[in-house]
C-alpha cells in the first residue's frame, strides 16, 4: 500500500490526467487467458461429477439439448447453473473486496471480515423463518439491507473508537459482530427447526443454485461489476488517499457512496445465493494488484476474471476431494484464504 | 495504609454481594423448567424429604447441569483474565484467540470416532480438550511471533481470528462425514449448550478447576508485577518469561476444560475480568476472584434466560451469552485506544 501510494504521488506532480503505475500488457493478457481459462474451467467443471460425462456430450447438451437423455438433464438443471452460479459469485466477492481495500485504503478489507456476508446472513435466517414463502427477488432485498446493516454497524463501531479506524480495529470489531450474527441466527434457526437449510447454505454451497436465482441476480451483480468499472478511476484516486483525491478535484462522497451501494449489492445477492463465503474478496484483489499494478481501471475487472476462476476451481475442489461426499466451498476457500490473512497480518509494516 | 484497606473492605463487600446474587440466581435457575420447584419444596428435597420426582429433577438433572455452569463460569473468566494480565491486552479471550476453537476441534473428533455414552472417555474430554487447546495456542503464539517484535497484542489477536476461522472451516469439513445422530450433537456443541449435564462431567471438569483457579490467584502478585510491563517486572527480579509461560498454561488448561463440557461459549472470558476490574479495581487478589464469581454468574444467568425465554424448547448457553457478551466487546473496542 505504501508502495503505492508513493507511486501515485510522485506522478500527481508531473501530469495532470493522472498516471497510474500499471502494467496493461499483463492485465490484458489475464483479461484474455483468464477468459479462456474461464470457459475451459466452466467446460470441465461441467462434466465432472458423480456421473462423468464427456466433453462432446456437454456440447451438444448447450447447443442441441434433449430433454430425454438423462445426461443433458443433468447438465442443463444441474452442474450448469452450479458453475455459473460460483463464477458470477466469484467475480462478485472479489469486485466487492477490491473495491472495499481500495476505498478503504485497508489491505484487510473483505466483505466476509467485515460483518457484510454475516449481516447478509442473518437477513436471510430471518426470512427463511418468518415469511418462507417469500419471492427470491424479496430475499435478495432483504439480503441487500442485511449486508447494509452489517457494514454499517461494523464501520460505524471501527470509526467512532478513539484513536481511528485501523485495518486491525475493523477486522475485530467485524468479527466480534459476526459472532453476534451468527449466534442471533443460531438461535432463529433452532426455534424455527430450519437449522438444515442455514447449515446447509451458512457452509457456503453453490451446489443448490437455480437457473431462477441466476436470472435474478444476474442483472443486479452484471449491473454492479459494470458500475465498478465506470468507477474504477475515482477509486483508483481514493486509494492515494482522501485527501488527495479531494485535491484533485473529486467528490469524495459521493464516490464513497457508489461504491458502498456497490459493494452492498455484489455482497448481498452473492450470499443470497451461496451463503457467508469469505476470502475471495481478501486474496483475489492483492493478487490482482501484484500482477497488474495499482490502476483500478485494470484491477477490477481482471479481478472479476481471476473471482471466477478461484470459485470455479474450490467448487471443483470441493466435488474431488472427498467423492460422494460435498465439501462445502466456503471451507476449500477458507483453507486457502486463512494463510494468506495470516501473511498479511505478518508482513504489514504500518501500525495495524 | 488506610485508603488501601478501605479499598480492600469495599472489595470484600462486592464480592459478597456478587455471592448472594449467585444464590439468588442458583434459587431462580433451580425454579426455572418445565416442572416447577417452589423454594420450599426445594429446601425440602434437599434435606431429603421430596418426592421421588423431585429428587430426581432436582439431582440428576438441574443441579448438575447449574454446578457444570458455575464451573465452567468461573473458568472461563479466570482464564480470560489471566490472558489479559499476561498479554497485556484488554480485548484477550480465549475464544477470540481461537483457543476454544482449538479444544473443540480435539473434543470433536473424540466424540465422532468414539460413542460419547461411555463413562471413561468422559473424564478423558478436558484432557483431550487440553491438548488440542495446549497445541492452538502454540501455533497462534509461533504465527504470531517476529524475530526482533516479539508479540505484538494486535498482531497476536488477528493471528487468533485467522486461526479460529481456519479451524472452523476445519470442523465444517468433519461434520459433514458424520452420521446424522452425531452431527446433531455437533451442531448443538458448537452453539455452546451445556451437553454434559450428569455428575460424571461436573466430576471430569471439577479437578481442574479446583486446582487452577486457587493457582492463579496464588500468583496473583506474580501477575501485579507483570501488569507493571515486562521491562520493570523484570526490574523487579521476576522470571518473565517462566511466570508468564506458567499462567498461560493455567489459562489454557481452565479454557480447555471448560469448553470440553460446555462447547462454543465465548465472550465470558472478555466479559468477567472487565466487570470485575470496574468493580474492584486492577489489583489481581481481588479481581480474579471477582472474575471468577462474575463469570459464574453470568453463565447461570444465561443458561436459566436460555431455558426460560422460549419454553419448552431452550436456546443454547452460547447464544445468550453471546447476544449479551459481543455487545460488549464492540463497546470496549470502540473505547479502547490502539
Amino acid at each position: 500500500m505504501n508502495q503505492q501510494a508513493t507511486a501515485g504521488k510522485g506522478q500527481i506532480r508531473s501530469a495532470d490526467p493522472v498516471k497510474f503505475r500499471s502494467r496493461p500488457w499483463a492485465a490484458t493478457l489475464i483479461l484474455i487467458g483468464g477468459l479462456i481459462a474461464l470457459v475451459f474451467g466452466i467446460a470441465v467443471s461441467v462434466s465432472f461429477g458423480a456421473a462423468d460425462i464427456k466433453l462432446s456430450v456437454v456440447w451438444t447438451a448447450v447447443f442441441q439439448f434433449n430433454p430425454d437423455l438423462t445426461d443433458h438433464q443433468i447438465i442443463r438443471e444441474l452442474r450448469m447453473p452450479r458453475v455459473l452460479g460460483a463464477a458470477m459469485v466469484g467475480a462478485s466477492f472479489a469486485v466487492a473486496g477490491a473495491i472495499m481495500q481500495g476505498m478503504t485504503r485497508n489491505p484487510l478489507a473483505d466483505s466476509g471480515l467485515m460483518g457484510i456476508n454475516s449481516g447478509a446472513g442473518f437477513a436471510l435466517a430471518v426470512c427463511f423463518a418468518f415469511f418462507p414463502q417469500l419471492p427470491f427477488m424479496y430475499v435478495i432485498m432483504y439480503s441487500f439491507i442485511g449486508a447494509g446493516m452489517g457494514a454499517g454497524i461494523v464501520y460505524g463501531i471501527g470509526s467512532l473508537s478513539r484513536g481511528g479506524l485501523t485495518p486491525a480495529r475493523l477486522v475485530l470489531a467485524g468479527a466480534a459482530f459476526s459472532a453476534l450474527l451468527s449466534a442471533l441466527s443460531e438461535g432463529i434457526a433452532l426455534y424455527f427447526n430450519i437449522g438444515q437449510d442455514l447449515a446447509f447454505w451458512y457452509a457456503g454451497g453453490v451446489a443448490g443454485t437455480k437457473w431462477f436465482q441466476l436470472k435474478i441476480m444476474f442483472p443486479w451483480i452484471g449491473g454492479a461489476i459494470i458500475g465498478a468499472i465506470i468507477l474504477s478511476r475515482s477509486i483508483s484516486m481514493l486509494s492515494l488517499g482522501e485527501d488527495v483525491a479531494r485535491g484533485l478535484g473529486q467528490r469524495t462522497g459521493l464516490v464513497k457512496l457508489a461504491g458502498a451501494l456497490i459493494v452492498l449489492i455484489l455482497a448481498g445477492a452473492s450470499v443470497s445465493v451461496v451463503g457467508a463465503v469469505g476470502f475471495i474478496g481478501l486474496i483475489i484483489p492483492h493478487l490482482t494488484r501484484y500482477l497488474v499494478g495499482v490502476d483500478y481501471k485494470w484491477i477490477i475487472p481482471c479481478s472479476a476474471v481471476l473471482g471466477s476462476l478461484l470459485a470455479i476451481f474450490a467448487d471443483l475442489t470441493a466435488r474431488m476431494i472427498i467423492p460422494k461426499h460435498e465439501t462445502p466451498f466456503g471451507a476449500i476457500i477458507a483453507l486457502i484464504g486463512v494463510p494468506f490473512f495470516l501473511y498479511l497480518a505478518r508482513k504489514e509494516r504500518r501500525e495495524l | 495504609m488506610s485508603y488501601e484497606s478501605a479499598r480492600r473492605r469495599r472489595g470484600l463487600f462486592i464480592l459478597a454481594t456478587i455471592f448472594v446474587l449467585i444464590v439468588i440466581a442458583f434459587i431462580i435457575s433451580v425454579n426455572t423448567g418445565y416442572i416447577r420447584l417452589t423454594p420450599l419444596e426445594l429446601l425440602n428435597t434437599m434435606l431429603g424429604k421430596g418426592t421421588d420426582k423431585q429428587e430426581l429433577i432436582l439431582f440428576d438433572f438441574r443441579l448438575p447441569r447449574i454446578v457444570i455452569s458455575l464451573l465452567i463460569g468461573a473458568g472461563l473468566a479466570v482464564s480470560g483474565a489471566v490472558m489479559q494480565g499476561v498479554f497485556r491486552n484488554d480485548l484477550a479471550d480465549p475464544g477470540i484467540l481461537g483457543i476454544n476453537a482449538g479444544a473443540g476441534l480435539m473434543v470433536m473428533l473424540m466424540v465422532s470416532f468414539y460413542p460419547t455414552t461411555n463413562a471413561a472417555p468422559v473424564f478423558f474430554l478436558p484432557v483431550i480438550a487440553f491438548v488440542g487447546a495446549g497445541l492452538t495456542a502454540a501455533l497462534i503464539y509461533v504465527l504470531a511471533y517476529k524475530r526482533h517484535e516479539g508479540i505484538k497484542p494486535i498482531r497476536l489477536l488477528l493471528t487468533g481470528v485467522a486461526v479460529a476461522a481456519g479451524i472452523s472451516a476445519a470442523m465444517i469439513v468433519l461434520t459433514l462425514r458424520l452420521d446424522p445422530d452425531k452431527y446433531q450433537f455437533v451442531a448443538t456443541w458448537l452453539a455452546g449448550s451445556i451437553w454434559g449435564t450428569s455428575w460424571k462431567f461436573v466430576l471430569s471438569l471439577l479437578p481442574w478447576i479446583v486446582i487452577l483457579v486457587p493457582y492463579v490467584i496464588y500468583k496473583a502478585r506474580v501477575m501485579n508485577v507483570l501488569n507493571l510491563g515486562e521491562q520493570t517486572a523484570v526490574g523487579l527480579g521476576a522470571n518473565v518469561n517462566k511466570e508468564q509461560f506458567k499462567l498461560l498454561a493455567a489459562a489454557v488448561g481452565l479454557a480447555a476444560a471448560s469448553v470440553a463440557v460446555s462447547g462454543g461459549i465465548g465472550f465470558v472470558g472478555l466479559v468477567g475480568p472487565h466487570l470485575a476490574r470496574r468493580l474492584v479495581g486492577p489489583k489481581h487478589q481481588l479481581m480474579l476472584p471477582a472474575s471468577a464469581l462474575l463469570g459464574a454468574l453470568l453463565v447461570i444467568t444465561a443458561d436459566t434466560i436460555g431455558r426460560w425465554i422460549l419454553q419448552p424448547s431452550e436456546i443454547p448457553t452460547g447464544i445468550v451469552v453471546a447476544v449479551i457478551g459481543a455487545p460488549y466487546f464492540l463497546y470496549l473496542l470502540a473505547r479502547t485506544k490502539s
